[in-house]
């Protein structure tokens, strides 16, 4: 099963690469993997999307509060919790699709932040299923490129991952 | 207060830390530090030979000791040549702090002569690592190190530092005591999870306990016996926990595995509550998990790490905590209780199995390993401090020696590093300096680290080598000869030294032993004439014999081949 995983960990040289390397030691699987500074610059937010049965996530949590650099892991799909995800999405807009793509970022509620004579870049977010699915809607030849940030993720009303 | 260098700082920090000795091996990056120890006389610097003893010995230090070991190294290959040593640690969550040498800061990431990155290449088998890259940081770095590598689950902690911090000037101040917001390890057990387990083992029909090195860790092993007198239950140690409980007494049963004894693996596999204490239960341990679960029996499992919990098999009372406070716990509440069930039909099973003899070998003109092992119990009166390389002579040392005490027996349980032995004895008997120290090695293991004996012959170290020579490498060889046909691929040496004679090049006292009778002499020779001198018993035993019983890889626990069984 899919879970989100929430990580608080010192934001020092070196502890994103203590996840990572515990993750790929262990043979656990990492789908997504955000990283950014908190509000409060000594600590970082990650965020890890993995899969597994209910053994190997309990394993990932334990392996992860065991790292001396991690302070609080949270799974967050044990509860309600929003995700979003931010994509980049680069398509080629010539003549019929110009239009066409223009509509489907629309539907989407995606922006088209940069335009040329032939192509459009398309700012999309959501849940990371959302952004697979305007992949899947749009035809695949006019893909020129894309990026994705990765699932970045937070728990509904009260629940608060602090120190 | 005075301003001190970074290589000051360095050797304060380990006064203040009350380190006696740091194994190591000087080099570049290291020269302010090693020109500070030069200068002071509290910290004692043993030079090694090559740097992965230095690690195996501050171990081996840990070990018998209970106390954080030091190693002290130069950057690049002098970390590298560490590797081993620190990963050997780490598997058996031995408390260490390796100080490496970096090159300069400035140099860093410039492919700079000896340069290499020590910090990623240990940080899968480490506790933590730090670099320090400010000389302000580094003495609470230092003692953040020695903190973290001795709490929790102990383990062992890098700290890199580069040459110009060791140059570099500031004031010093050495931290009373560290707080990490990040690190809270959990040392009292959950008290109702206590009582829980307390109550599982009165209702116990065919009760086993099961204890690991963390028993040892944690210096458990008075309340581990108290509480296993007062249930009366049988019990078994691991490899990493022989010495958890006295080997000589009847409630034990041996060693449990892979090459367990029969009664150990059949009461673990047949009981109906199960009390595993510091233990994690490994795949040499209970063998094919699955296997093991298909019994329907209670496990209560006391462990400091909650990873260990439920890693390899699902347990029904898990309790996070320190074994010895925990188990302190349980006698405090057992001792109330007057209530006991009878389990003498369960005693009178495990009598049955026990009277198969699973440990009986024979021996005709050829010398058999086992029969060395004996003789080396009775010669020391099983009390002296035996380590052990890798292979088949460590399983005829854990199953023959009967150790009644804790951190008298230590050998590479996890990693199973060939080459640890020598090392060990050396930073044993440095810790120990009362107590005789025994190396029973291999003539494959022993090559490995056999620079040692010229660290040995500099501080005089009354060591004894027992190296029980069969001319092969006989655990492979028994795989090879069980499970491939008998192919010996690569596991024949026909050029091994004359031990003897190499012995006597490093200023020892070498003795070669090929007749039985003359084992035990030899011996005594050893232990008793050459009480002061290294001396390596070159003991030719019976070539193909085999380490019994045994339950292959991914074999259940009661699929064992016994030695009297035709293979």
């Amino acid at each position: 099963m899919r879970h989100i995983i929430s990580i608080l960990l010192e934001n020092e040289a070196g502890a994103l690469s203590r996840v990572a390397g515990l993750f790929s030691a262990r043979g656990y699987n990492i789908e997504t993997l955000t990283v950014a500074p908190t509000e409060d610059s000594s600590l970082s937010r990650l965020t890890i999307v993995t899969s597994g049965s209910d053994e190997i996530i309990e394993q990932i949590t334990k392996q992860l509060n065991k790292l001396i650099d991690v302070i609080k892991v949270v799974d967050l799909s044990e509860a309600a919790h929003i995700e979003r995800e931010l994509m980049l999405i680069k398509v080629r807009a010539t003549g019929k699709d110009r239009e066409e793509m223009k509509r489907m970022a629309d539907i989407y509620r995606g922006r088209i932040i940069d335009v040329t004579d032939a192509t459009y870049v398309i700012e999309l977010t959501g849940s990371g299923s959302k952004l697979d699915s305007f992949i899947q809607a749009i035809d695949g030849d006019l893909i020129l490129e894309t990026v994705r940030t990765g699932v970045s993720g937070i728990g509904r009303g009260d629940r608060v991952l602090k120190v | 207060m005075t301003m001190m260098t970074g290589a000051e700082i360095v050797i304060r920090c380990l006064q203040e830390e009350k380190v006696d000795y740091v194994f190591g091996y000087p080099g570049g990056s290291v020269l302010h530090i090693y020109d500070e120890l030069f200068k002071q006389d509290k910290v004692k610097h043993i030079l090694v030979r090559h740097e992965q003893a230095a690690v195996h010995a501050a171990d081996a230090y840990s070990r018998s000791t209970q106390r954080v070991g030091v190693a002290m190294v130069t950057s690049g290959p002098g970390a590298t040549n560490a590797v081993t040593g620190i990963a050997t640690a780490y598997m058996d969550s031995i408390p260490l702090v390796v100080i490496s040498g970096q090159v300069p800061t400035t140099y860093i990431g410039q492919d700079a002569f000896q340069e290499c990155d020590t910090v990623g290449i240990t940080r899968p088998c480490v506790k933590h690592n730090f670099l320090v890259k400010d000389v302000r940081d580094l003495a609470a770095t230092i003692k953040k190190a020695f903190y973290i590598a001795n709490t929790g689950r102990p383990g062992p902690v890098v700290v890199d530092v580069p040459k110009d911090i060791t140059a570099a000037k500031c004031k010093f101040e050495y931290p009373a005591e560290i707080k990490l917001r990040s690190y809270n390890p959990v040392i009292k057990g959950h008290s109702g999870q206590i009582k829980k387990a307390v109550q599982l083992l009165l209702g116990a029909k065919r009760p086993m306990i099961y204890t690991g090195g963390g028993v040892i860790l944690a210096n458990a092993a008075e309340q581990l016996t108290r509480l296993t007198r007062l249930l009366g239950f049988p019990i078994t140690n691991t490899l990493m926990g022989l010495g958890g409980y006295p080997g000589t007494d009847r409630q034990f049963l041996g060693m449990p595995g892979m090459h367990g004894t029969l009664e150990a693996n059949l009461a673990m596999q047949h009981c109906d509550v199960l009390l595993a204490v510091g233990t994690r239960f490994d795949d040499r341990v209970i063998g094919n998990p699955e296997d093991f679960a298909t019994v329907p029996r209670k496990i209560i499992h006391v462990d400091i790490d909650p990873s260990s919990i439920s890693k390899r098999v699902r347990v029904d009372v898990p309790i996070v905590g320190n074994v010895s406070d925990v188990l302190g716990e349980m006698v405090r509440l057992l001792e109330a209780e007057q209530e006991r069930k009878d389990i003498s039909d369960w005693w009178a099973e495990i009598e049955n199995w026990r009277a198969r003899q699973c440990m009986k070998y024979g021996m005709k003109d050829a010398i058999m390993p086992q029969y060395v092992i004996e003789k080396l119990w009775e010669v020391t009166r099983g009390d002296a401090i035996i380590t052990s390389d890798v292979g088949q002579h460590q399983m005829w040392a854990a199953q023959y020696y009967k150790f009644d005490k804790p951190r008298r027996w230590l050998n590479s349980g996890g990693l199973g590093t060939m080459g640890v032995g020598l090392p060990y004895a050396i930073g044993a008997a440095f810790a120990n300096p009362d107590r005789q120290v025994a190396c029973v090695t291999g003539d494959g293991s022993i090559q490995m680290c056999i620079q040692e004996l010229s660290t040995a012959k500099q501080f005089g170290l009354p060591i004894k080598i027992i190296n029980l020579n069969n001319r092969y490498l006989g655990m492979v060889r028994q795989w090879q000869e069980m499970f491939y046909s008998r192919r010996y691929s690569q596991t024949y040496m026909d050029s091994i030294p004359d031990f003897v004679k190499l012995a006597e090049a490093y200023g020892h006292v070498g003795i070669r032993v090929e007749r039985p009778e003359d084992v035990e002499p030899a011996l005594k020779r050893a232990f008793v004439d050459h009480k002061d001198d290294l001396v390596f018993l070159d003991i030719r035993t019976a070539r193909e014999a085999n380490v019994f019983p045994m339950v292959a890889a991914g074999k259940g626990l009661a699929e064992m081949v016994l030695a009297d069984e035709n293979l």
